[in-house]
């Protein structure tokens, strides 16, 4: 400001730059509390993990539960349902990725590595599209095993019309990926936690 | 003084946009060059202090309701989750409960800097009313939101404050009841407190826009209180005073700092900590302390009606301010006899804030009384009389004459400046 007319630092450059320096180091300092109030509060991390009893469920039937505000499917598949989505080459699927969060990263969307081995029947997977987040019914679309008038397995999307498979695998429709699998661990033989 | 703009657009995009919204031009004019005495103290500050603090409140108070349930079963305990839960929500939650206080030890000062420089006097009487309106809304703001955490003083404070208007004669319980949505403080009183929270404050920006816009038609008084006379007596607002002012306000973030960070809750009331009780009033309930010297007012008059028109009569006094002081002098600094009056004055105003703290019984009634007489024959006797009476000291025939006699002395010493 007036270097120009003093040739050496006075009081108004100390002051200048003084402010300055305070006021830039106070407004980041601020600006990280006042963004991260957004992010999920502890009362909402607490939520993070849910039980659920598998003994109720029969055979070809399924549940939605609660996680995380998402809703998780729960199956209980026939055997008609396994072989079907067993039959399927990965060469033949849209995503190539098992999309399990309890298999390693890059492993292939086989019927055995969406379920737990010894446990194939269940299929525990997120209720939510891929595509935009609706969503989708259970026993719809292209790809569920049909018996006479009744169709077992399979999601089809109302929102945007993806079709997915009896191991809840993209085949049909805009969605990129397959229904995600949350982390889950059997406490029991018929008790699991989901998170 | 109203700062004619030189602003030239530079490049092709800046004229072409300069003539679809000369927005920059306002800028320039009214922001950057604009003419402002060059002999303004600190005390000239706590404007940019206060709208600071505004911004400050409003942001935080936007934060505070993305967590906030406004609900009697539910207030209590959001505002603990703010404190617990949320990340950083303490922090947030302090920054916005000081910062109500800090708003008004700013407005304060600001308040009484305009009283002893006679900042309120002509060409400026718009400019100061638009202040003491700003001053109102800031005190019903203020008020509805420490009703939000649905605390035991908040409760009560909302009780008592909405009762005021029960003195109305006739009309005075149908108007509480229509405050109250009902026949108490409750849930209805809580929601529609939350709105008029959350939309004061922009009515309050929006005011603090006129009192810009007023106070740039005349200009900035100063401590000489003289008219700016020629750009002898002027600099640029900025470099010089977005630096003195960014200066003050980053001092002023220190003090505020200190609040949150050391004594957070010194200036609330720990029973607010406890949730609101409609079947069970606190021993001794008192207003925040920027409330007290009204408060004082309220309790010392011996008559429910009385108490609150004297009250009322308390603050809308400062609109008649410009009207009620007779002297043209402007400054205190010129006015010998003001000067004392004026200090007088403050003193009184800090101890009806005293007196409201304490609770209505012996002494402290009488004492009450007291100042609230002497705080209305400031206005209505003493400041009418002191511009027939007083002789005023010569005053400085320029704001430039004066700010180089006190530099004399100093440049006498250091010839080889």
């Amino acid at each position: 400001m007036s270097t120009a007319e003093h040739a050496e630092t006075n009081r108004r450059d100390f002051l200048y730059i003084a402010t300055g320096a305070v006021g830039a180091v106070g407004a980041a300092l601020t600006a990280w509390p006042f963004i991260n109030q957004m992010n999920p509060d502890a009362s909402v991390r607490a939520l993070a993990s849910v039980e659920v009893d598998l003994s109720p469920i029969a055979e070809g039937q399924e549940i939605t539960i609660k996680w995380r505000g998402n809703p998780v499917f729960v199956r209980h598949r026939l055997p008609a349902e396994i072989e079907a989505a067993k039959a399927v080459s990965v060469a033949d699927l849209p995503d190539p990725l098992a999309r399990n969060a309890n298999v390693a990263d890059g492993d292939e969307a086989t019927d055995v590595n969406r379920v737990v081995a010894g446990k194939e029947q269940f299929l525990v997977m997120m209720g939510v599209c891929t595509h935009l987040g609706c969503v989708p019914i259970p026993n719809e679309g292209d790809f569920a095993v049909v018996e006479g008038s009744s169709k077992h397995g399979g999601w089809f999307c109302p929102c945007h019309g993806s079709h997915y498979d009896t191991a809840g695998r993209i085949r049909k429709g805009p969605a990129p990926q397959n229904l995600p699998i949350p982390q889950y661990t059997y406490l029991s033989d018929t008790q699991i936690r989901i998170g | 003084m109203s700062g004619h703009s030189t602003y030239e657009p530079k490049s092709a995009f800046a004229k072409w946009f300069h003539e679809r919204l000369p927005v920059m031009d306002l800028v320039k004019g009214q922001a950057l060059d604009f003419p402002t005495p060059k002999n303004l103290n600190y005390f000239w500050t706590f404007g940019g202090i206060l709208a600071v603090m505004l911004v400050v409140q409003i942001l935080t108070g936007v934060m505070l309701v993305m967590h906030y349930t406004p609900h009697v079963d539910y207030a209590f305990a959001s505002v603990e989750h703010i404190m617990r839960d949320v990340n950083s929500g303490w922090l947030i939650r302090y920054m916005h409960m000081n910062g109500a206080s800090m708003f008004f030890i700013a407005v304060y000062i600001h308040i009484f800097r305009g009283m002893y420089y006679g900042s309120y006097k002509a060409p400026r009487e718009v400019l100061w009313m638009i202040g003491v309106l700003i001053y109102l809304v800031m005190m019903a703001t203020a008020f509805m939101g420490y009703v939000l955490p649905w605390g035991q003083m908040s409760f009560w404070g909302a009780k008592v404050i909405t009762n005021l208007f029960s003195a109305i004669p006739f009309v005075g319980d149908s108007i509480t009841t229509l405050l109250w949505g009902g026949y108490s403080v409750d849930n209805p009183t809580l929601n529609r407190f939350f709105s008029l929270h959350y939309l004061l404050p922009f009515v309050l920006a929006a005011l603090v826009a006129l009192h810009i816009w007023a106070l740039h038609v005349p200009g900035n008084n100063n401590p000489t209180g003289v008219s700016v006379k020629s750009s002898q007596d002027t600099l640029p607002f900025h470099p010089y005073y977005t630096m003195k002012d960014a200066f003050a306000i980053v001092v002023f973030f220190m003090f505020f700092a200190f609040w949150i960070f050391f004594a957070p809750n010194y200036l609330g009331h720990a029973i607010n900590y406890q949730q609101a009780n409609p079947l069970v009033t606190p021993a001794h309930i008192v207003p925040e302390w920027y409330y007290l010297p009204f408060y004082a007012i309220l309790r010392a008059v011996p008559d429910k009606l009385g108490g609150v028109i004297a009250m009322f009569a308390s603050i809308l006094i400062l609109f008649a301010l410009p009207w009620l002081d007779t002297s043209k002098v402007r400054s205190g600094n010129y006015r010998p006899l003001f000067k004392g009056f004026f200090w007088i004055f403050v003193v009184v105003c800090i101890g009806l804030g005293y007196l409201g703290s304490r609770p209505a019984e012996g002494l402290y009634v009488v004492f009450s009384q007291i100042l609230t007489v002497y705080y209305f024959a400031h206005f209505l006797v003493i400041l009418p009389l002191l511009g027939l009476l007083e002789s005023p000291k010569p005053l400085p025939s320029s704001i430039s004459d004066d700010v180089l006699a006190r530099s004399r002395p100093a440049t006498a010493a250091v010839p080889a400046e």
